[in-house]
């Protein structure tokens, strides 16, 4: 049985007194210690910057071609923390519970409840930081309200939360840079972990100028590496965002856990057509304001301000008069999927209206334009309507991943000497994230957790002292070159992007908003054909020694390619709903997810079981001491 | 409903590397629908160029939402393209028209060195942030956030200045290649804000040094920069960067 090393004691005091009972590196010896960083979002960025002011020399690396570019840059609504300033009753205990009620029990309660602690310092630090978050006349800081919350605890930069925050973080990296206690190794992708007598000590990375690998030792490795909702093809992640580091560090013997749980965002602009690249979010903040409805009657073809109020289904109000609009992102996501598939979507497409009239004629445009402005503009500018005029056309569209490599309580992964921060661990937001919990989780790791839990694993295991010269570092540098002559030796018929698109919408059908046995099992029967075809018919143009962007997809589609049977293994596996995981088999009277707390209540990690075997699961049960598991309700 | 196309040839930039010798190369890009943007635009191109096995367009790119600041190629003679505040990832084609001869470049500044295509190196913007672009707070040192109050006024006007998205086409547009836009917005959005007082000298001196380092031209006015701006940073940066650096100069000060 997996062990989450959960520290003892009651759930409100084991982070402080886990603190203190963890070993310290003496000022004067860490910076004998290296600390490899892969990755430069909120997760990566934040805790690179605080080892180094810590003392510990750190390398980082980010794909981009600089560290300010990573995917966290596009998070738009805000960062929660219970800071409790409207005075409206949030506490800790209600962030932490928020938290857990919204992942479905699903999570760790000792893991959530730190977040929930930590929260309030990360705001402290990006105020320091100089990050512009909104302000009342007062100058006092203002918040919003987001799903899954019934107090207002969003913090926000305009719709610009994640450029702000990340800019904060970058802005510290950048400090420790000049300080040359940092070195910056941006387009560089890693390929490959470097696991010495079973401690993670190195990678393997392609610099994607020159094609050349590189070989990176360390006494540490940080994979910060963001999330695979890309698997699906369309999502709201960033071109780039990939599975590639945490795909690998499995294949080394990570365990990765709960791959089936990705997030169905229930806010995003409706696909418009075949070659489309990827899907936008409209961020959830605008449902603070915005009503969501479909015409009651099917086939209403009238012009939307042309629907009386009475004609219009507002099937979140409805059905969930207690949260309303603002219910948690899976619950709104299959309501807005159940009213299309009925045949009530907007011109019987995929498509439902998010409304601003009301708050329009409430708190006047200006005000709206403050809020939400540069929203507003993106959407016009990619639909060519104004929603200042007419409602926006929302669908819900794939947009994180809670699952990820699997840590222990420590963020380390059950190799030691691996730490996994971020979207690309599984830790903190069960079967469901809620909104505005992706920032501060990033954040509270890399700031307020792993700069002390890393502190503890070097004071024990010492140096890893690991040469290029030995065999775990020569063996990666050798696999890594044998993937690469392989792909770039594909000369088939079929483009990347074509191979991805095909994976993407059998996954979409098969485990997105609804998963089935029977559809899994034809999934499941489907990838390891689109696997050989990849493999024999893609075609990968140019070389491995020049800057060659077909190349680097190729990769990372290969790795989505494993990732998806996993992850339908996964939801075929998980014999039960949770959060965004709904198995149709298994379901409330009135179309609830209904789980299975008697047999399902654990983690599912995955182990890699060589090539060509099954992959193997091992549980983690989790034990709730402080909450009582309930069936959610939003009503 | 047949959706609106329309059919156009792009005249594009090819170059290896920096080293290697560039050029114009034509492409038609038939029956793209109007609903695409501008990059969707080139992923056709390209998958077809992929197809014929020849080399793609290498373009940068990755929020496509016109967050990140990796896109941008000079469309047509315009930063970014014609259309105003937008990203190249975020301009459509149904703002072009049937027939169009559009002509795309990379952003060419000496301080940016080519890499390959559209491709070029910007990370010189990193080093003018190294040089002072932040604020000194070590982790976990932080007041309570409301220690201090920030006038509302001011912290918008921070935002306005931090929304840099650091793309570098005030540099392509600038014709001094001058990226004094890019500095002024940080160094703008740092000295309004009363936790970046301490160190607001140093920043200024630090962070113009650098940027005149690094061989970006000075600023001549021509105001091209806040044209080009997908984000609409505004000139007027560039007098309180000039202002804070007087300051430097005052004695007493
Ligand atoms: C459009 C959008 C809006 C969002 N809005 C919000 C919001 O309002 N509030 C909220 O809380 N959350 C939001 N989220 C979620 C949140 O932004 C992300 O979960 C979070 O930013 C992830 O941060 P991260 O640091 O874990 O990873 P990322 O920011 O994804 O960073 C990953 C880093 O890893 C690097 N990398 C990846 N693979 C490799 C490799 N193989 N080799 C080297 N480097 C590699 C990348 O270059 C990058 O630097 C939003 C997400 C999206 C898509
Ligand atoms: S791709 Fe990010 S700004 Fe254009």
């Amino acid at each position: 049985m997996l062990d989450g090393k959960i520290p003892s004691g009651p759930l409100a005091e084991k982070w402080t007194r886990h603190k203190f009972e963890m070993k310290l590196v003496s000022p004067a010896n860490k910076p004998k210690f290296t600390v490899l960083v892969v990755g430069t979002g909120l997760a990566g960025a934040s805790a690179a910057a605080s080892l180094s002011e810590l003392g510990y020399k750190v390398k980082v690396f980010c794909l981009q071609d600089s560290p300010r570019r990573a995917h966290s840059i596009a998070a738009q609504g805000g960062i929660n923390a219970a800071k409790n300033y409207p005075n409206d009753g949030d506490s800790v205990h209600r962030l932490f519970y928020d938290t857990i009620k919204g992942g479905d029990f699903r999570a760790r309660e000792a893991n959530v409840h730190r977040l929930a602690e930590v929260s309030q310092n990360i705001i402290d630090h990006c105020v320091a930081q100089g990050v512009p978050f909104a302000r009342e006349y007062s100058g006092y800081l203002e918040n919003r309200s987001f799903g899954g919350a019934q107090v207002s605890r969003t913090f926000y930069a305009r719709g610009q939360t994640g450029q702000q925050l990340l800019l904060g973080a970058y802005g510290a990296l950048m400090k420790e840079v000049a300080r040359k206690n940092v070195d910056l190794y941006p387009r560089r992708e890693m390929l490959d972990l470097i696991v010495a007598e079973g401690r993670a000590a190195g990678i393997v990375c392609r610099n994607m100028i020159s094609g050349a690998l590189e070989t990176h030792l360390g006494d540490a490795v940080v994979l910060a590496t963001g999330g695979y909702g890309n698997v699906y093809f369309l999502s709201t992640n960033a071109m780039s965002s990939n599975v590639t580091a945490s795909w690998r560090a499995y294949k080394r013997g990570a365990l990765l856990a709960n791959p089936c749980f990705t997030q169905i965002h229930p806010t995003c602009i409706p696909v418009h057509g075949p070659h489309q690249s990827k899907l936008t979010l409209m961020s959830e903040s605008l449902r603070n304001d915005g009503r969501v409805w479909v015409p009651r009657k099917k086939g209403d073809s009238r012009a939307p301000h042309a629907i009386p109020d009475a004609e219009r289904a507002y099937f979140l109000e409805e059905r969930y008069p207690a949260f309303g609009n603002l219910v948690p992102r899976d619950v709104a996501s299959r309501a807005a999927k159940r009213v299309c598939d009925d045949g009530l979507g907007i011109a019987g497409g995929n498509a439902v209206y998010l409304d601003f009239r009301d708050a329009l004629a409430r708190c006047g445009r200006a005000v709206i334009e403050e809020r939400y402005g540069n929203l507003f503009q993106m959407y016009e500018q990619i639909v060519g309507a104004n929603p200042y005029e007419t409602p926006m056309m929302i669908f819900p569209a794939v947009h994180y991943a809670m699952g990820g490599l699997w840590v222990d309580y420590n963020l380390m992964s059950n190799l030691p000497g691996l730490y996994v921060l971020g979207e690309a661990n599984f830790s903190d937001h069960g079967a469901n994230r809620l909104g505005a919990s992706a920032l501060m989780q990033g954040l509270a790791d890399g700031y307020f957790i792993l700069p002390y839990t890393i502190g503890d694993f070097l004071a024990g295991s010492g140096k890893a002292n690991v040469t290029p010269e030995d065999a775990p570092a020569r063996d990666a540098l050798r696999d890594t070159q044998a993937r690469l002559d392989r792909l770039v030796g594909l000369r088939g018929k079929r483009t990347v992007d074509e191979l991805h698109r095909e994976l993407g919408l059998l996954l979409w059908e098969h485990c997105g908003m609804a998963r089935n046995a029977a559809g899994l099992r034809q999934a499941l029967q489907r990838i390891p054909e689109l696997r050989e075809e990849f493999w024999i018919n893609v075609n990968v143009t140019g070389s491995q020694g020049t800057f060659n962007q077909v190349l680097e997809r190729a990769g990372r589609v290969a790795d989505f390619i494993d990732l998806a049977e996993l992850m339908c293994l996964d939801a075929l596996e998980r014999n039960e709903s949770c959060g965004a995981h709904f198995r149709e088999e298994h379901q409330t009277g009135d179309n609830e997810a209904l789980r299975d707390d008697e047999h399902c209540c654990h983690v599912a990690a995955w182990a890699y079981g060589g090539p060509g075997e099954a992959p193997v699961m091992e549980k983690e049960p989790l034990t709730f001491e402080s909450v009582h598991l309930a069936q959610r309700s939003y009503k | 409903m047949a959706e609106k196309t329309i059919s156009i040839t792009l005249r594009v930039w090819r170059q290896d590397g920096p080293q290697a010798e560039g050029r114009f190369a034509s492409y038609h890009a038939k029956d793209i629908p109007a609903d695409l943007s501008f990059l969707e635009m080139l992923d056709i191109v390209n998958a077809g160029l992929e197809k014929a096995g020849a080399d793609p367009i290498a373009f940068e790119h990755d929020c496509r939402e016109g967050i990140c600041g990796s896109c941008g190629a000079v469309v047509n003679g315009h930063a970014h393209g014609p259309q105003r505040a937008t990203t190249l990832c975020q301009l459509y084609m149904r703002h072009f028209n049937d027939g169009d001869v559009i002509t795309i470049e990379p952003f060419r500044a000496k301080a940016f060195p080519l890499i390959k295509d559209l491709v070029v190196d910007r990370s010189a913007f990193d080093r003018i942030i190294q040089a002072g672009g932040y604020i000194s707070v070590k982790t976990g040192t932080a007041p309570d956030a409301h220690a201090q109050l920030v006038p509302k006024p001011k912290a918008e006007q921070a935002m306005d200045a931090a929304a840099c998205i650091g793309c570098g086409a005030c540099v392509a547009a600038c014709p001094n290649a001058s990226a004094s836009l890019f500095t002024a917005a940080k160094i703008s959005q740092l000295c309004k804000l009363p936790q970046g007082d301490p160190e607001r000298k140093r920043r200024v001196s630090a962070m113009i040094r650098q940027m005149d380092h690094e061989g970006f031209g000075s600023c001549s006015k021509h105001y091209e920069c806040q044209a080009a701006c997908p984000k609409e940073i505004k000139v007027a940066n560039i007098a309180t960067m000039n202002r804070e650096f007087l300051r430097t100069l005052l004695p007493g000060e």
